[in-house]
């Protein structure tokens, strides 16, 4: 296959889901470094942090073209809780407590999806005693689970998975993803009351 | 604010020296040479990254953060029944020898012997060998270790022989669940389980294959293999894990993804569909290097053997190297006299601490070349003696 640029061939192939819209990129790696895309799929946290969670530049500069460029502002954003900054944790790679989470969650977001393949959310165990203490009432399920609305995306991520295990014809994966499926959707209140309307046509 | 003391050295079997010389002689179950696919498989180990509500994670932590970690992992650990018995190392109570010694077994990581705060170099975080850190080993066996205060605060790890990820993850998951059921773990229904690098959030589980692979790296295959499994976001790395170089042919594959994918998806990924084609792969190698080239895959493991029994100089690069075509040697079954726990607690017992231990004083590297020949020469006689 041929990259984009039509000299070479692309070898390096980036697929990319954004709301579940499937873009996909074929470029040569020139053309790939030139789009600030990294050849090696594993380069570390530092690196990936350097290309891809660089804000948006600070719009037009007003001393002329030659002036340095202003610091992007989202390296300045600070979690109150331990004081990290942003900048911090782009040159460290490690977070400092559980509340950076929040207090980056928006310049996280594009690194997570790209250090885990485009995912967003987490699917898998969830802490057992914390859910069945909000199960007896003194801490609402939600605080777990995530708002409707994160459990709905987490549920939609899910079905695409079981759709695409099924397209490849791997029916055990996808009984897998289904059970998983029902767990979540089993929760009280949860968005995933229509299970059995959502199962596969294996 | 007062810092708590620091707990005091448990009696005998936290003596410096006693702790080491107790897992040397009670054996690591991983390295028993059994288990399915263990022609190919040498272990299988699932770690889990965890930190506790309440707490800034390691890099923001004080020194009297980290000692109330410390204490607090020690008490919840020790009643969570986690093992027959579960000892408690503290790690600025043994000695550099004893740490590196926990290192060779895979109980803890480099950074973690000296105090780091994993591979990362954090400006302003407090790193050093003083630091409040500590190891849980579960007896016997080592199946289980808990490093407390690496990169994160909890880092649990069960190891098994063989190809055995689903046993593995069912005896991690009971072990996780009897600790959360004492402590609260940083968790997000967003982003699951907090971990302080980003890369680990989510389950934060890594499950790893050591893999003996002489006849791919012979073939130069194993370039394959790890364009393929870099393809499928799997890492493959050396004998002790990040950052560290193949050693002998033994290599680890182990996932790179922790969001979004749940850990029975991802160990169904690994146990189903990628490590059985590697395991395969290497089988078909062998069998075909036999055929084709059978003498001279014969003679190479002969040689290995007459050297080891031989030797009176070893450096612990070719002890390994030749180990390694020995282990080749034994799983195609052209070696009859030891078995593979033998060339596996060789493996160990000749890197520096391991060796120094078992003699029982601190040697120079000169002194080490002698005394490790004449311990592969020794454990050698005594096998080929226990099988005629």
């Amino acid at each position: 296959m041929k990259c984009a640029c039509g000299k070479n061939e692309a070898t390096i192939h980036e697929i990319v889901v954004v709301n579940g819209i499937v873009q996909e990129k074929h470029l040569c790696p020139e053309c790939a470094e030139s789009e600030g895309i990294s050849p090696d799929p594993h380069a570390n946290i530092a690196s990936l942090l350097a290309k891809h969670a660089q804000p948006a530049p600070a719009g037009p500069s007003v001393s002329g073209p030659v002036a340095p460029r202003r610091p992007p502002s989202v390296r300045s954003v600070r979690c109150s809780a331990c004081g990290t900054t942003f900048s911090q944790f782009k040159n460290e790679g490690l977070l400092g407590c559980a509340d950076c989470y929040k207090a980056f969650e928006f310049p996280l977001g594009p690194l997570l999806e790209r250090a885990h393949d485009g995912a967003t959310h987490h699917v898998g165990k969830i802490p057992r005693r914390a859910l069945a203490a909000s199960r007896g009432g003194d801490r609402p399920i939600e605080a777990l689970l995530g708002s409707l609305e994160e459990r709905a995306e987490r549920l939609a991520t899910l079905r695409k998975q079981i759709a695409e295990a099924v397209a490849a014809e791997h029916y055990e994966r996808a009984a897998r993803l289904r059970d998983e499926l029902r767990s979540l959707g089993s929760a009280p209140s949860s968005p995933g009351a229509d299970l059995p309307e959502d199962r596969p046509e294996a | 604010m007062n810092e708590k003391p620091r707990q005091p050295a448990e009696p005998d079997p936290n003596q410096p020296g006693q702790t080491a010389l107790e897992l040397i002689n009670t054996g690591a179950e991983w390295l028993r040479g059994t288990g399915r696919a263990c022609d190919v498989v040498v272990s299988s180990r699932v770690r889990l990254a965890r930190n506790l509500a309440g707490f800034p994670f390691m890099p923001r932590a004080s020194r009297v953060d980290r000692q109330q970690i410390v204490d607090l992992c020690h008490h919840k650990l020790m009643e969570a029944e986690l093992a027959d018995r579960l000892l408690w190392i503290d790690l600025r109570e043994v000695s550099r020898l004893d740490r590196n010694l926990l290192v060779e077994r895979h109980l803890i990581s480099q950074a973690h012997a000296r105090g780091k705060i994993g591979n990362h170099s954090v400006t302003g975080g407090r790193t050093g060998e003083d630091e409040p850190r500590a190891v849980a080993v579960g007896l016997p066996g080592e199946r289980l270790s808990i490093m407390v205060n690496e990169e994160d605060h909890l880092r649990i790890q069960v190891v098994k022989s063989g190809f055995a990820l689903a046993e593995a993850l069912t005896e991690i998951d009971t072990i996780d669940d009897r600790i959360e059921a004492r402590a609260d773990y940083a968790f997000h229904p967003r982003f699951g389980y907090l971990t302080a690098c980003p890369t680990n959030v989510g389950t934060g589980i890594r499950f790893g294959v050591m893999l003996h692979l002489p006849a791919l790296k012979l073939t130069g295959d194993i370039e394959k293999v790890t364009r393929a499994a870099n393809d499928m976001s799997l890492a493959v790395r050396g004998f002790y894990g990040e950052g560290s170089e193949p050693l002998g042919d033994f290599f680890q594959i182990s996932n790179q993804t922790t969001l979004g994918k749940s850990e029975r998806v991802l160990l169904h990924d690994l146990e189903h569909e990628i490590i059985p084609k590697v395991i395969e792969y290497e089988r078909v190698s062998r069998r075909q290097l036999v055929e084709r080239r059978g003498e001279a895959i014969a003679d190479q493991v002969h040689r290995a053997m007459g050297v080891l029994t031989h030797a009176r100089l070893l450096a612990t690069d070719e002890a390994t190297r030749l180990l390694s075509q020995l282990r080749l040697g034994v799983a195609m079954g052209l070696i009859e006299k030891v078995d593979q726990q033998v060339v596996h607690n060789l493996m160990l017992l000749v890197q520096p601490a391991h060796l120094q231990r078992a003699s029982g004083r601190n040697m120079t590297q000169a002194e080490r070349r002698i005394a490790r020949a004449e311990l592969v020469r020794n454990r050698l006689a005594e096998a080929v003696t226990r099988r005629a």
